[in-house]
């Protein structure tokens, strides 16, 4: 206790200051406290990311994820893809991935499967399945392949699909090498209700050439010949495919290959390209448990795609062609590529809930600004997939933003300062010269940016307070926004209260 | 066994057409005094794998190797070849690749595979050999499902001049089993050889269908099936460690009849099975004739493969 010049009037007065300043030091410390506490978040995130791209796991390189390869590279090997196409596709995966980022929860050598399986479908996609018919037909559709790849059953298989698209097929029985093979055509017709046109002589040209003209006089559309399996080192039987070819000149020549053939296949599918110019390949006994990856040595030998595939001895056991599930099932590592999958979901949302946050709490700045552009023009490959949702395609007409665009835009912030990106509302004329000097771009568009800026932020803070349904249509009016600045003008969009337009001083965070 | 003695030379000249064909890297790998290094142990293993060995087993080699290496065994990279082949031959003992025989009454052979391995080829093979040899013996056309199969086999039957037993399409294959060994015991045949559907080893039923077939002969004539024969395509990859798995727990295969080995691919995926599974290759099938077949020769077969 102390007195105050023994004035009793002047105590009340001095408790009152020294409570003030009291008041005033807590509040302070508290604020401090706060503040700290955000500091310290951030420091911990800045230094955990340090310690991942120290450890290495931030991005992935050849050293994180040779593990992976490793396996990656044994796994393919045991679904007997060819190891020379083995070894390219895993240099291709790695050249590809190189750097590229690893989400916080996952492991690089999870992420490096992820990209491995992409790079599977893709390689082994798209598919088209149609078969092209011609007009007038017939069209011709040859078979070809080694012994016992099933050839004959395919052929009734493909028969039966083909007459389903309203066509009117004809088989022709033109393996005329092994014992009862045109009988088991024959039978295989009957059962599948399919003309075989059949001639038991010797020469397979004569057989192929007038099963043709039989398919022209009796109003087929469509022959689909079944020739004999051959080995590709056979001169004899090949030159004979090749005459055959030569005659009929069919419109489609498939290959007909065997899912459970190992290391060989390159060679039997290079073959039978280079005497026969493929249009594409047939993968049968897929019902078993065989990996099937000659499926990708074939792809990658002869660059032709896989169409149908055959999935057991019933005729209607023959199904267009899957990469996606094609890539799961040679790679089998289904759970790790389900893994990652789910983590880049959580990763996103994550992501937006931070936004969201932010946005909330207005605290939108330049830099989430531009991350968002970012993020917008790395969806462009979305794009395509966005549009085949039914009622979106049409909005997202001026999804295609200009990478120009951006860069002009990414040039403008980045000349910002950091207190101004951070808040823009400081941005007055003289600042406004000062970073278009910065960047080399007119005053005007300095300004046409931050105003586009304002609007998008208040538009989003208005969408934000309406939780995470008005977080998801977010998408439609920033597209809007984005398209009208890529070609350059400011949007106009609907007026809002003069509340919310007034400018903010800086830590006026209380409006929402 | 005296057999085949003849056609050892033809699977000789086959697999040198075949080596011919493909520019293999072994032979210009392993010159005169290169260093043994990791270089070439990669394309040594590369070379293995090629030929559908397996990752599994071709590691187990490659640490064979190693360890030669690191005891000092082998030294150069020209003593690699004659180590791996003298390995792999010591997987197949001579008395592993001979032909069970009954003691007395008909020796029954049951031969299975997946579609399109190449089954009624290989029995017609065999039983031409078996006839050749003055052995009489019975087909049994046990494929009653896939269409026009018994015709297929009763063309062979008549062109290689053996009898066989069928029935009509769709039968029971246990019926034919059993009506196969009835005859096979009253016309005093040496050989019965049931030709089976092929089937996919992931299809229960199809495996237990081959199972009875298996009984129905066993309960018919004493200790048969001596000899039940998987018939696996050479161009085959590893799934064919899966399939001799399956067929085994299924009907207890006795041995492996490598068909289509006239091929550029060179079947080394029974090197897989056989340091997994211990069943021994005892045929192999070199073209579409009946004279293309051949006792399995370890050594021809390895050469073959390093060629």
């Amino acid at each position: 206790m102390y007195k105050w010049g023994g004035d009793p009037k002047r105590a009340g007065a001095a408790r009152r200051f020294f409570h003030r300043v009291w008041n005033d030091k807590c509040f302070q410390r508290k604020k401090l406290r706060r503040k700290g506490r955000v500091l310290f978040d951030a420091l911990t995130d800045k230094f955990s990311g340090i310690f991942r791209s120290l450890s290495g796991r931030g991005r992935i390189t050849e050293a994180n994820v040779s593990d992976a390869m490793r396996e990656v590279r044994k796994a393919l090997l045991e679904a007997d893809v060819n190891y020379q196409v083995v070894k390219q596709f895993c240099k291709d995966c790695l050249d590809a991935a190189m750097g590229a980022e690893v989400i916080k929860s996952l492991h690089p050598g999870q992420v490096m499967v992820k990209i491995v399986h992409d790079e599977l479908v893709r390689l082994m996609g798209p598919v088209d399945t149609r078969i092209y018919f011609v007009s007038p037909g017939p069209t011709v559709i040859l078979l070809a392949g080694l012994q016992g790849s099933g050839k004959t059953t395919t052929a009734a298989k493909l028969g039966r699909y083909i007459r389903a698209k309203g066509r009117n097929p004809v088989l022709v029985a033109d393996d005329l090498q092994r014992p009862a093979a045109i009988d088991q055509l024959e039978t295989l017709g009957q059962q599948s209700g399919i003309p075989v046109y059949t001639d038991r002589i010797q020469d397979a040209v004569k057989v192929a050439r007038d099963g043709v003209r039989y398919a022209k006089q009796n109003g087929h559309d469509v022959v689909i010949l079944d020739t004999a399996g051959r080995l590709h080192i056979d001169e004899e039987m090949m030159q004979q495919i090749a005459d055959v070819a030569k005659t009929v000149t069919p419109h489609q020549i498939y290959l007909v290959c065997d899912a459970m053939t190992g290391q060989d296949a390159v060679n039997s599918a290079k073959a039978f390209n280079e005497r026969l110019e493929l249009d594409g390949v047939i993968l049968t006994k897929l019902d078993g448990d065989a990996r099937g990856g000659a499926a990708l040595s074939v792809k990658a030998v002869t660059g032709k795609p896989i169409k149908f595939v055959g999935l057991g001895e019933k005729l209607d056991a023959i199904e267009e062609f899957h990469p996606d599930r094609m890539a799961g099932r040679i790679l089998g590592m289904g759970d790790v590529v389900t893994l990652v999958e789910k983590a880049q979901e959580q990763f996103d949302a994550d992501e937006a809930a931070k936004l969201q946050a932010k946005m909330a709490k207005g605290t939108f700045g330049f830099d989430d600004f531009l991350k968002q552009m970012e993020a917008v023009k790395k969806m462009g490959g979305m794009g395509g997939m966005l549009k085949l949702l039914p009622g979106i395609g049409s909005q997202l007409k001026n999804m295609e933003i200009d990478e120009r665009e951006i860069d002009q835009m990414r040039g403008i912030v980045h000349s910002m300062t950091a207190e101004e990106r951070r808040d823009p509302d400081i941005i007055d004329a003289s600042r406004r010269r000062r970073i278009a000097r910065g960047c080399g771009r007119s005053v005007q568009d300095v300004a046409g940016l931050v105003k586009t800026f304002r609007r998008s932020r208040d538009m989003m803070q208005s969408l934000s307070s309406g939780g995470m349904g008005g977080f998801k249509s977010l998408l439609s009016g920033k597209t809007d926004l984005f398209g009208a600045m890529a070609s350059g003008r400011v949007p106009k969009i609907k007026q809002r209260s003069k509340r919310k337009r007034a400018p903010r001083r800086k830590g006026n965070k209380r409006r929402r | 066994m005296g057999l085949f003695s003849k056609t050892v030379a033809y699977l000789r000249d086959h697999l040198g057409k075949t080596r011919r064909k493909i520019t293999s890297s072994l032979g210009s790998l392993l010159t005169l005094g290169r260093a043994i290094d990791e270089d070439l142990l990669d394309e040594l293993e590369a070379t293995l794998i090629a030929d559908d060995i397996g990752v599994a087993t071709t590691e187990r080699l490659m640490e064979d190797l190693r360890a030669a290496y690191k005891s000092r065994k082998i030294a150069k990279s020209e003593d690699i070849l004659p180590f791996l082949k003298e390995r792999m031959k010591e997987y197949w003992p001579a008395r592993d690749r001979e032909l069970h025989a009954a003691e007395s009454g008909p020796t029954v052979i049951l031969v299975a595979g997946i579609n399109g391995s190449g089954k009624t080829t290989s029995i017609a093979k065999l039983a031409y050999a078996l006839s050749r040899d003055g052995r009489k013996v019975i087909v049994a056309a046990c494929d009653t499902f896939r269409a026009a199969a018994v015709e297929q086999l009763s063309i062979w039957a008549d062109r290689i001049g053996v009898q066989i037993v069928k029935h009509q399409m769709g039968a029971d294959p246990g019926a034919v089993a059993y009506d196969a060994c009835e005859a096979a015991l009253a016309r005093g045949a040496d050989y019965l050889i049931l030709d089976t559907a092929g089937r996919l080893h992931t299809q229960k039923p199809l495996m237990d269908e081959l199972a009875k077939i298996r009984s129905v002969a066993a309960r018919k004539i004493p200790g048969a099936p001596h000899e039940v024969l998987l018939v696996v395509d050479a161009t085959t990859g590893q799934n064919a460690i899966q399939q001799a798995k399956v067929f085994t727990e299924a009907i207890e295969v006795t041995g492996i009849f490598l068909a289509k080995l006239d091929g550029t691919a060179r079947g080394g995926i029974v090197i897989a099975i056989k340091d997994m599974l211990d069943i021994p290759v005892k045929f192999v099938g070199l073209g579409e004739t009946p004279e293309d077949i051949a006792a399995f020769d370890p050594d021809e077969f390895v050469e073959a493969l390093f060629a």
